[in-house]
């Protein structure tokens, strides 16, 4: 079972550098421990772009789909056998990155 | 055996078998869901066919192995629909659970129904829904919800549960302290249902309620034994359960504290009470509520006259209750104790501070409706009265509010 464990922030690249090194000990720690997938930082909302081509004609829309204070400013995708062991390792992502995290499954399995 | 003998019987296995059925096919089919409709529509099939066939030699058994029939049905029914010929595999003649006491397994189902990424009020309903038995209109009922909104939370958090995958176990020895005091609090709800159940076809207090809360709490105490909180729910639910049968009259009347036969009160249950009270003084840590509220109990069953109840005590206790916390119905709790320590004008004013938020709620009704009939305000009393009766949902508690207020001058 994979889950997506999004960080929450109103800013994004705003890690100092003890949280830098903490989420490099937490990542360690996951792959050393078989649930590591993927994980990155994202860049602000202000960078995306939203493309419609539902009728084949693209459409390219300038910022994100959704504007909100909070946004997700990074993210792990982990392997874990059930919830409890995925609010864990997520606790600890929350406490290694100094942000809040929201956990969500993916679908399939 | 009569139509009145085999509903009784439906009745009975409903209580005693229910929380069994669905926790042994949950282990089995891990789902919930199809546990729980499963378990629904083996009772409905006993409900239809028990008053002609007669009523089984193991009711728990015909149950589970009728519940087992109906979840290979729907799963045979989906994975046709799915085109997944796996899961239509399974074999009609799997061997039922055998029906000792397989308490791991309803502890199981409790710990995934109090899982802590449902909302608390999705815990209580799905607790109730699944280790209780209760119906969604039962629940809806005791939430003040509507049924429909009900039915949808509990939908939503099966769904929860199985998208998320919340496991079916037991959590491990250092998530249990976490994990236990969101149970607690679903037990003593539970608990609570039973005491005072609502439903006007209901029996005024479901024994069968009482000990299914009791006997989990008692459960999580050999699990748990160091845990305060955990001895003292159990100390506190002993205490109250001890009054029971005291607690309602012959003629279905609720008695009130100050008017129950104290030697019916059970001698066994005060004195295992008081022991628990005792142990959490001795171990000398700040109590938390279920500590308190046992220790509020402890001092009305040491009094063996209603005169000789030591008030000042309950109301440091209560002092001690508020400052944990400062919600309205505690305050109100704090204020019948105050009636009787400093006088009913001085518990009165206490109360009628609370109409912003208790209006709602038949326990302020009826605490001020006594409080005003000991002040000889006849008039104000019986409106107070008659707003508790339309509010209350406890077939024991209307009559003896209609009573009192018949009685007033």
């Amino acid at each position: 079972m994979q889950y997506l464990v999004s960080v929450i922030d109103d800013k994004t690249n705003s890690g100092t550098p003890d949280e830098m090194a903490a989420i490099d000990v937490f990542n360690d720690q996951l792959e050393a421990e078989g649930h590591w997938v993927f994980a990155g930082g994202l860049s602000s909302p202000s960078s995306a772009t939203v493309i419609d081509n539902r009728d084949g004609q693209a459409l390219f829309t300038d910022g994100p789909f959704l504007e909100s204070k909070e946004y997700m400013a990074g993210f792990w995708v982990i392997r874990a056998r059930d919830l409890d062991v995925a609010l864990k390792l997520a606790s600890e992502g929350s406490k290694a990155c100094n942000r809040k995290v929201e956990v969500r499954p993916l679908l399939g399995e | 055996m009569s139509e009145v003998e085999v509903r009784q019987a439906i009745t009975r296995a409903h209580h005693e078998e229910w929380a069994r059925v669905v926790a042994s096919l949950t282990r089995r089919f891990g789902d919930l869901d199809i546990a729980e409709e499963a378990a629904a529509e083996a009772f409905a099939t006993a409900v239809e066919r028990w008053p002609t066939h007669g009523v089984p030699p193991n009711p728990g058994a015909w149950l589970t192995t009728t519940a087992s029939r109906k979840a290979i049905d729907r799963i045979r029914r989906e994975a046709k629909r799915d085109d997944k010929q796996k899961a239509a595999q399974m074999d009609y003649d799997y061997p039922p659970e055998p029906l000792g006491p397989i308490d791991d397994e309803r502890l199981r189902l409790i710990f995934t129904c109090c899982h802590p990424a449902l909302a608390m009020e999705t815990r209580v309903a799905l607790t109730l829904r699944m280790v209780g038995g209760l119906t969604v209109p039962e629940i809806a009922r005791a939430f003040l919800v509507q049924k429909t909104a009900m039915a949808q939370r509990i939908t939503r958090a099966k769904a929860k549960i199985k998208a998320a995958r919340i496991p079916y176990r037991v959590p491990a020895a250092e998530e249990l302290p976490a994990r236990v005091s969101g149970v607690l609090a679903v037990l003593f709800l539970v608990f609570n249902e039973g005491y005072l159940a609502t439903g006007s076809d209901t029996d005024p207090v479901r024994h069968d309620l009482t000990a299914e809360a009791i006997r989990l709490t008692r459960l999580i105490r050999t699990l748990m034994p160091d845990d305060g909180e955990v001895t003292g729910l159990l100390a506190l639910m002993l205490l109250t359960e001890a009054r029971r049968t005291a607690r309602v009259s012959a003629s279905g009347e609720l008695v009130p504290l100050d008017e129950q036969d104290r030697g019916a009160w059970d001698a066994a249950l005060v004195a295992e009470g008081h022991r628990l009270v005792r142990e959490r003084l001795a171990a000398g840590v700040a109590p938390g509520r279920y500590q308190i509220l046992a220790a509020i109990n402890a001092v009305h069953t040491s009094a063996r006259d209603v005169r000789d109840t030591d008030w000042s005590q309950v109301v440091a206790l209560y002092d001690q209750f508020v400052r944990l916390d400062p919600s309205p119905i505690i305050a109100l709790n704090r204020a019948v104790a105050v009636a009787e320590l400093d006088g009913p004008d001085v518990a009165l004013a206490a109360v009628d501070g609370l109409e912003d938020t208790l209006a709602g709620y038949h326990a302020y009704h009826a605490t001020r409706a006594d409080l005003l009939r000991r002040l000889g305000r006849s008039q104000e009393s019986r409106a107070a009265y008659d707003k508790a009766i339309e509010l209350a949902g406890n077939t024991a508690e209307t009559a003896y509010l209609t009573r009192r207020r018949d009685q007033l001058g």
